[in-house]
């Protein structure tokens, strides 16, 4: 259950940002160890990009994405917020980047398919 | 309106070690507030019920309570207003409980002063007085700000303070950019370097909970972003 004083729109905005920035730097060292096979080698690599074919992986590379753009546009979001004029639209901001991110993602698997 | 329908309540009462929620039937009223059943328990069940009121009119500051989970001014909020089901108020979060719906609201205002919170006259009272542009955008910012009355609605809402007794929160932080954006105050630095210190502005994260609860609709969240930037730049500057 979600407290009560936190159910506002953006104190989801900041849970998102947060749940997208844990689970990217997870991700990270599985996107170390890939960039690690190119390094070892063209077969090692090809064996890699042609598992990544499987409808699964497609995805769960949707949902990668997905992250990655929200995460960005958030902080991005963020970064506007503290460092420019104030706005009075947050909410606006914080539903544009999450719409954004959903695009983006929405993109990437019909251009992957 | 004599009414025989009646409202389910439920108040917390006990201290700082600890206490339990006790369940009420309260005559229910028109147009009645949260602070009209607190009272009516008080009188007529709960004789050594603590709680706290002045003007009853949403000016002085003193009658927040949680209700049902939200941090709220109880003179001004109407049981209609409250949510379903049964009410349950509490006193607020992120403050020691005193005795039932009654915080120590102590270190509320020792972060007030620590956030300097303290206005720092640049004139003498034999000094004229100086003439006060209301149209420029310094003074929109400080009257934008200076309408708090220190409720500590903002402090109870917000996870960053939950997380770190040592940040100032968001009502001293207010406070404190209503005074950097007064031209008759003379402590900027002072100010700006306190924002930017351990307990200052950059434990905000921008959730914006203090700005969605404030009964005043005042924004703390404006006014630290505000001095995020003017932090920064006096840092870049030299200043502080
Ligand atoms: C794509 C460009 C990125 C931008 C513009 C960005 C921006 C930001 C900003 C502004 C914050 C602070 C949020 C706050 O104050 O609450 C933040 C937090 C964070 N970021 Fe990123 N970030 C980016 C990429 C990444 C990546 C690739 C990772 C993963 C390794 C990551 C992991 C995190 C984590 C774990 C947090 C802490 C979350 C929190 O405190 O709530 N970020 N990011
Ligand atoms: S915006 Fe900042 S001060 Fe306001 S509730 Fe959130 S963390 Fe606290
Ligand atoms: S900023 Fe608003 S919520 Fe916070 S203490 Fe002042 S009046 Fe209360
Ligand atoms: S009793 Fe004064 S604000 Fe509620």
């Amino acid at each position: 259950m979600i407290a009560e004083h936190r159910q506002q729109p953006l104190w989801f905005a900041f849970a998102l940002h947060r749940i997208s920035g844990l689970l990217l730097a997870l991700f990270l060292p599985a996107h170390f160890y890939v960039l690690g096979l190119a390094l070892k080698g063209e077969a090692a690599l090809d064996g890699f990009v042609a598992w990544t074919d499987n409808p699964m992986v497609k995805l769960a590379e949707t949902v990668l994405v997905f992250l990655l753009a929200v995460h960005m546009f958030g902080g991005l979001r963020v970064m506007a917020l503290e460092m420019l004029p104030w706005s009075s639209r947050q909410k606006t901001f914080a539903a544009l980047a999450a719409a954004g991110a959903f695009g983006v993602a929405v993109c990437f698997l019909l251009g992957a398919l | 309106m004599a009414s025989t329908e009646t409202i389910d309540v439920e108040i917390w009462q006990g201290d700082a070690n600890g206490g339990a929620y006790r369940a009420y039937a309260v005559p229910a009223q028109r147009s009645q507030t949260i602070l009209d059943v607190v009272t009516w328990v008080q009188q007529n069940a709960e004789p050594d019920l603590t709680y706290r009121f002045a003007c009853r009119v949403g000016m002085c500051g003193s009658c927040a309570m949680t209700v049902n989970g939200k941090p709220r001014w109880t003179c001004r909020t109407h049981v209609s207003k409250a949510g379903d089901g049964p009410l349950r108020i509490a006193p607020l979060r992120n403050l020691p409980v005193i005795k039932d719906l009654v915080c120590d609201m102590t270190e509320f205002f020792d972060k007030w002063v620590g956030a300097g919170g303290v206005f720092k006259p640049s004139t003498t009272r034999d000094d004229p007085i100086p003439a006060i542009d209301p149209s420029t955008v310094e003074r929109a910012a400080a009257s934008e700000a200076i309408e708090c009355i220190n409720c500590a609605i903002c402090y109870s809402a917000c996870d960053a303070v939950a997380q770190n007794d040592g940040y100032f929160g968001p009502a001293a932080l207010n406070r404190s950019w209503s005074l950097i954006n007064d031209i008759r105050d003379a402590g900027r630095t002072e100010r700006l370097s306190a924002a930017a210190g351990t307990g200052g502005c950059f434990n905000c994260h921008s959730q914006q909970g203090c700005a969605s609860h404030c009964p005043n609709l005042l924004n703390p969240t404006l006014s630290i972003a505000g001095l995020k930037r003017a932090a920064v730049k006096a840092k870049v500057r030299g200043e502080i």
